[in-house]
Order: C-alpha cells, then structure tokens, then sequence
C-alpha cells in the first residue's frame, strides 16, 4: 500500500469515527450493508475509469452508458425473453464495442478524449431515451430470476454481493494494473508517450485497451444498477456517474495529467465518497447540499494531498543533496 | 584598470548536507568574455543561479558597479544589466519569434485597452535580428523555428534588454558549425561595445575560441583561472578533472566488416522528393554529419519507425526488414538513442530499473506479469557495467544528470541484443567525463561487431569517435569521408553542398 492510499484511509476511519460518534445509527449492520452495495457499484465502474485516467484521456459517457446498456438488459430479459446469462455477456461486448470505438477515435483520428467521451455522453443517452420512447423499462409484475437477484441483488451473510462483486474484480483489476506488462505499460505511455512509443511499447494499442477495460466494467456496472434499481427511466438513471468515478479516481491519487494512481486509492476514493453521501444522511444535513459537501471534501482533500507531495518531495530533494554531498552521487 | 562590473567574492552556498559552493571568486570587467568550464555538478549552475539573484549565497559578498549587495534579486539582477541565454530554452513555441524576444514587457497601444503594438515589436526586432544575422522574419512562429534558430530569438531577447553582463549557458550544444561561427561572431561584436560575456560550454574549442579568461569550477570550488595565452582544451579539462585526461578517442580493435545495416532509396517526409543510400558495417562507427534541417534526425526516425518512410529499404545483415513502429525496429535490433533525452529517450518519473526493463518486458515476465526480480537483476548489473551514479535502480530518472540519464538510454539498448544503434548527438549537454565514458560504451558496441551510426554536430566528436564519416545535404547523403580524408574543412564544404 502506497503512503497516499493510507492516508486515505486514515481519513475513512476518522471521518467513519466522528459519524459514529455522532449518530451511532452509522455502525448499524443495516446502514452498513447498504452504503457497502452502493460501494460496490459506484467502485465497479470507478475502477475503469481509473484505468482511462492513468493514460492521461477522461471517459465522460459513463452514466449514459449505464443508462443505454440498464434500458437494454431489462428490456432483453422482461420484454424478450432472453437467457440472462447470454444478456450479461451481450452487454460485456456492447461494452468493449463503445470502448473499442472511443479508443480508435482517439489513438487513430487523433481526437481529444474529453469531446469524444463528451459525444458519447450525449449520443447514449439519446439513444436511451429514443429507444424507451423516454418511458420506464422495468419487469412486469411477478417476474423474477433467482439466478440474477442472486448475483446481483443476492446476500450472503449480510454482505451485498455488489461488494464482492466490486472486490473480485479490484483484485484482478489490482494485478494487472500493479504487476502485469501491460500496467506497466499503461503507467509509461500516461508519463510520456513519446518516450514509452521510442522504448517499443504499443502505445495506440494500450489506450484502445484502457477504453476497453473502463466501458467493460461501466457495462458490468450497468447490470448491477439495473437490478438495483429493477426500473429504469432513461433520462435520469446515471445521471452524473461519471463525475462520481473522476472525484473517486482524484480522491484516490489520481492524477487528471496521467502516470499516477493505484487500484487501492480508487477504491477508498469510492468509499469515501458514499459515505460522505451518507453522513449527509445520517448527519441530518439538508440533502440539497448532498454536492456541495462532496465537493468540498474533495477540493480540500486533493489540496491537502498536493501540500504533503510537494512537502515530501522537498525533504526527498534535501535527502538526495545530502547523499550527493558525502557520497559519489552526484545530479547536475 | 576600469572597475569592474561583477566583482564576486568568497561565494559559498550550503543546501542541507551539503556544499555546492565554497570560497568561490569571480570578477568580470566591462568586454570580457569570461568562459566558465567545469563538470555537471561542479557548481556552475549554482554560481548563475546567485548571479541571477534566483538563490541567496550563504556567504561572500557580491559587489555591482563596486557597490555592494548582500543579496541579489532576480529584479535586480536584470535591473542591473544582467541577462540569460538559457540552456534549456524558455520560448513560447506557440508566439512568434518577435513576440518572445519582448515577451512580458510589450509595447502596448491604444490606452485603456492596452493592447499590444505588435508593430512596434516587429519593428524593434528587426534590427537586433540584423545585428546577429538571421535568416528568418521577425514574425514567424517559434514552432517552425529549429533549434538553432531558437537560440538566436534566446540571445535576440538578452540583446534587447541592453544587457552589460550576458550569461550563455550551453549556448552551442545544438548549433551547426556556421552558427556557432555566427555565435561567436556576436559574442565578439558585444565585447566591442563594452558588453562583458560568461560563456558556459563543454565544448572547449569554442571556449578556446572566444574566451579572454578561463575559470574552471570543480566539486564546488576554483579549481584555477588561465588567462588568453593559458587557453587551452588540455588545460581547461586538467584544471575541471583534476588530472591529465588521455584522449577521449579509442580507436577500433580490428577493420570493420561486412555492411551490416544497409539502407537503400529512403526517402522520409521532411525530404520526399530525395533519397539516401548508406550502409554502415559491422563493427564500424559511421559519422552522420551535416547542417541541423539536412535531415539527418528525420532519417534515423523514418529507419526506427517512428515516423512513416514514404520510400526505400531497410536490410540488416541482408534480411530485408518491414519496419512500421519502433516496435519492429527494436524486435529486429536496430536501436534508437533519440536527440531529444528528456521526451524521447527516458521517462523521467519511472526509476532507472523500469526504464531499463521497459523495451524488454515481454522478455522478463511470466505469464504476462513482470518479474521484478529478473528486472531488478538486468537493472543492477546495467548500473555496474555503465556506472550510472546513482544511490541505487530505484532512483527515479529524472534527478540523475544529464550524463547519467544517457547511461540509462543506454543501458536499456545493452541490456538486450543490439545489433545496429543508431546515435542521436549522444553527447549533447553531457560534461567532459561522461562524454568520454559514452565514447568508449560506443566503440565497446563496435568492436563486439555493432553497426553504429552517429548522427552529431559537434564537429570534434565527429571526427574524434567516427571511422567513416557520412555527410547530408538536404535530405541526400552529399559525400562519404574515410578516415585519412577527415578535415573540419571537409566535412563542412560537403555540409553545405559545395563540395567540388
């Protein structure tokens, strides 16, 4: 665990202490399990975007994704009778295709990733709306799929499986970031592109992948919402998510210019975040001011976080000078 | 004696732990030009830095005009006459070069509205341009400006502040021949109107060439002066090493072999409509010499894949190769040491171990997972082989010195299975003792039966390190010098196209 996931977390656990000192409630198993799941599905696709992130580009079409693809699994099971299984997997590729797409438009023609994932955003979730004839998508009346809710909806000994959901797939998502050739990889390119393209790292091929990887998890994250919710209207469903996933990253230690963050710091970042929401809750906040709360925590909290870099890179730049002076050692 | 401009006196500066500078003195008379010599990390840049009022000394006295200041400001400092020519240059490459020589002191126009008179900028341009001999408008954009040429708006900018005390740092390390001629040239024409100068250089002929005095600096401390007759590259590198310095060419252990690395027919993008025909041996060190824009750069790109060869073959040991990305260059062995170290050649946030593995990855994972033992281990035994200062292979790249970080460009080559190199000015910025452990890397690589082709223009190393020298013109390879026909004269007259 790096020093700036700790601290993180350091801040979970005060800011967890002071809501249960204040409301007690915050402790309660069922308090607990719900903001785990809500956990669980906000760090599902957060984590994706973390991967688009580190190469330095942005993926805005996250909740309008989460809507088409919602809109389109319910309506495939509900209305069409299809095997949900095969529904999964057809939105895991439906999914990849969008990646796939934004990432070509970027590497080959060359576009900004902020207007391509900002058209994304706007054509999915037309194409939600379009598709519903802006109606809402659920199951009829006593439909049910043991199967599904379990996955999903499903819990064992209280954990919500979203949570495990989001665990498991942080943990694979942990290896290749953090161990793999291609983490490595995407760590070089979101440095320095040029210099990762000179050293024979597939550069066009890493980003078309990072795209691939967040829009998979986004669609992985759609199934979940859509059974959260069981009723979708399009043109609310998501809404904002994206920027849900961007303040989880930036919380986490991510850096917007790209080559930094952890797997772990995107997860606590997702953490904080809903639990900030439920302090609002819990804390007798007005919920108006649900946003304006997350928004300063995250401001203070990447100030904050910025003033101990710099801090720790002086004393780092004062080690180094001494090691010049009484070692060989010697920078210019 | 007229009084002296900048009088320093026993400067020293400590950071915590240690001592960049101690007890250094310095005086600098009105039109002279002072050349200022010593290794990376001997103090120079600390000594501008307190010149330039960027840093307090921590002790000595600093007198301008004979008054003295306890501490100079970076307003002072320019207010007192004092003016940078900096290494790594400052430009807005987005403005045009008239813009950046007036850049934050504006003529302005029309009142209120303060807007720039970007006439009078023009205008006023003009004439400093003439006095250095331009070539280009005063209103052309700094982005289609080469290196060279952005120097000259750098200087154009130091002119037009009616500088007394010029300070040029590195000013030749990316000039052709003409230019530093033109240079040094100017460096002359402000000493003649009473202009004094501190040239900081590594290349020492021009030192030799333009300098009144010489003070060399070493680990912090005068290390001694040579006054006009004393000049000499010798004695510069006795007083910055401390010791007598053997030559810093070796010759080749055996003749060079077959031709290993052939290229017929390239044609790249900067100079479609010419081609270039060259083969480089076994063995061998070929020289590319030339004008900076005769495409030498563009060349070596077009051959590693970066950019698109719009025509011509690549054949390596006979086998002709379909090179489209880096990627397929280096899968075949032909390796790149870019120009541009910073942008190109290293990631400066990743540690010395990941950009060595980098290239190789494939090679030290399992299953698709870095090993990071197998890393860790190439990484050492890299450092040992080129003694990459360093406390050790996590040392991120980018607080290593200039040297230092080209042995990392290298090390990532070495430690895979190189079969052609080519070099892009490997020694560019590099100090006097690095460049020769470079020179000897190189002809290391030769003489284990490498193809190299170095691309340089300094005309020394040229001539100093190759066996063959190749020179372009304008995208075409203008004559082909062996070993007996070397000549500064030579290389230049085929650099120009006027070779008879």
């Amino acid at each position: 665990m790096q020093k700036k996931d700790f601290g993180l977390l350091v801040l979970i656990l005060v800011v967890g202490a002071v809501v249960a000192f204040i409301n007690p409630r915050f402790l309660s198993p069922v308090n607990l399990a719900n903001t785990a799941n809500l956990v669980g599905l906000f760090g599902l696709f957060a984590i994706g975007q973390g991967f688009v992130i580190i190469t330095g580009g942005i993926e805005l079409s996250v909740g309008s994704v989460i809507a088409l693809l919602g809109v389109l699994f319910v309506d495939l099971i509900a209305n069409f009778g299809v095997p949900w299984p095969l529904c999964i997997l057809l939105m895991l590729f439906l999914g990849a295709l969008i990646g796939l797409a934004h990432g070509l438009l970027i590497t080959r023609l060359n576009m900004q990733p902020f207007i391509v994932t900002l058209c994304g955003l706007l054509i999915y979730r037309g194409i939600a709306r379009f598709y519903t004839a802006d109606g809402t998508v659920g199951f009829a009346f006593g439909q049910s799929f043991p199967g599904l809710d379990w996955l999903t909806i499903g819990r064992t000994a209280g954990i919500p499986h979203s949570i495990i959901a989001m665990l498991v797939v942080a943990a694979v998502m942990w290896v290749v970031l953090h161990r793999s050739v291609f983490g490595r990889y995407l760590y070089a390119v979101g440095k320095n592109e040029e210099a990762a393209r000179y050293a024979g790292v597939p550069t066009e091929r890493v980003i078309v992948a990072a795209y691939m990887i967040c829009a998979v998890l986004t669609a992985l994250a759609a199934v979940y919402f859509a059974m959260y919710t069981k009723s979708i209207s399009p043109s609310s469903h998501g809404n904002f998510y994206e920027l849900y996933a961007i303040a989880a990253a930036v919380l986490g230690g991510f850096s917007l210019r790209g080559g930094e963050g952890s797997i772990i710091g995107v997860v606590l970042g997702a953490v904080l975040l809903q639990m900030l929401q439920n302090l609002v809750n819990l804390l007798g906040i007005p919920s108006s001011l649900n946003f304006a709360v997350m928004g300063s925590v995250i401001l203070v909290g990447v100030l904050a976080d910025q003033q101990f870099d710099a801090y720790r890179k002086r004393r780092a730049a004062a080690a180094m000078a001494s090691a010049e002076g009484s070692g060989e050692t010697r920078a210019a | 004696m007229a009084q002296p401009f900048l009088e320093l006196a026993g400067i020293g500066k400590t950071y915590p732990g240690v001592v960049a500078l101690d007890g250094v003195s310095l005086t600098v008379s009105p039109g002279e030009v002072i050349g200022l010599v010593g290794e990376n990390g001997a103090g120079k840049s600390t000594l501008m830095k307190i010149i330039g009022g960027v840093t307090a000394p921590s002790a000595g006295t600093i007198r301008v005009d004979g008054a003295e200041r306890s501490a100079m400001t970076i307003a002072g400092a320019i207010a007192a006459g004092i003016a940078f020519v900096h290494q790594e240059l400052n430009l807005f490459d987005n403005l045009d070069a008239a813009a950046n020589v007036f850049i934050g002191r504006e003529p302005l126009k029309g009142g209120l509205l303060r807007l720039v008179d970007r006439e009078k900028v023009r205008a006023d341009t003009a004439p400093l341009f003439a006095r250095l001999g331009v070539d280009f408008r005063p209103d052309t954009p700094v982005l289609q400006l080469s290196l060279a040429q952005r120097q000259l708006v750098e200087i154009a900018k130091a002119l037009s502040l009616d500088s007394r005390l010029v300070i040029m740092d590195e000013p030749t390390s990316s000039l052709t021949l003409t230019e530093t001629d033109r240079l040094l040239k100017v460096i002359a024409d402000l000493k003649a109107s009473g202009v004094s100068v501190i040239f900081i250089s590594h290349r020492l002929a021009e030192v030799t060439a333009c300098a009144d005095r010489v003070v060399a600096l070493r680990d912090g401390r005068l290390a001694g002066r040579l006054e006009k007759d004393e000049i000499s590259p010798a004695a510069m590198i006795r007083l910055m090493i401390g010791r007598e310095l053997k030559s810093l060419y070796r010759p080749p252990a055996a003749p060079p072999g077959e031709p290993l690395l052939e290229l017929t027919g390239v044609r790249t993008q900067a100079y479609p409509d010419r081609h270039v025909d060259l083969a480089v041996r076994r063995g061998e060190i070929l020289g590319l010499a030339g004008l900076i824009g005769a495409g030498r750069t563009e060349l070596a790109r077009a051959v590693f894949g970066i950019d698109h060869m719009v025509a011509g073959s690549v054949r390596l040991g006979g086998t002709p190769l379909a090179i489209t990305t880096p990627r397929d260059a280096i899968a075949s062995g032909i390796y790149l040491v870019p120009e541009d170290r910073k942008a190109a050649g290293v990631i400066l946030d990743l540690s010395i171990a990941e950009n060595i593995a980098l290239p190789q990855l494939p090679a030290l994972a399992r299953g698709g997972l870095v090993d990071r033992r197998q890393e860790q281990a190439v990484a050492v035994a890299q450092r040992k082989r080129l003694g990459i200062r360093a406390p050790d292979v996590a040392t991120v790249v980018g607080t290593l010195s200039g040297g230092n970080q080209q042995k990392v460009v290298l090390a990532k080559w070495l430690s895979m299975e190189p079969r052609a190199i080519i070099f892009d000015e490997p020694t560019r910025g590099i100090d006097v003792g690095a460049k020769r452990e470079i020179y000897d890397l190189m002809r290391g690589l030769a003489d284990a039966g490498v193809a190299i082709l170095m691309i340089s223009s300094d005309m020394e190393e040229v001539i100093g390190v190759s066996d063959r020298i190749a020179v372009m013109h304008e995208g075409a390879v203008s004559g082909i010098l062996a070993r007996d026909e070397f000549s500064e004269h030579r290389v230049l007259r085929l650099a120009v196209g006027h070779d008879e």
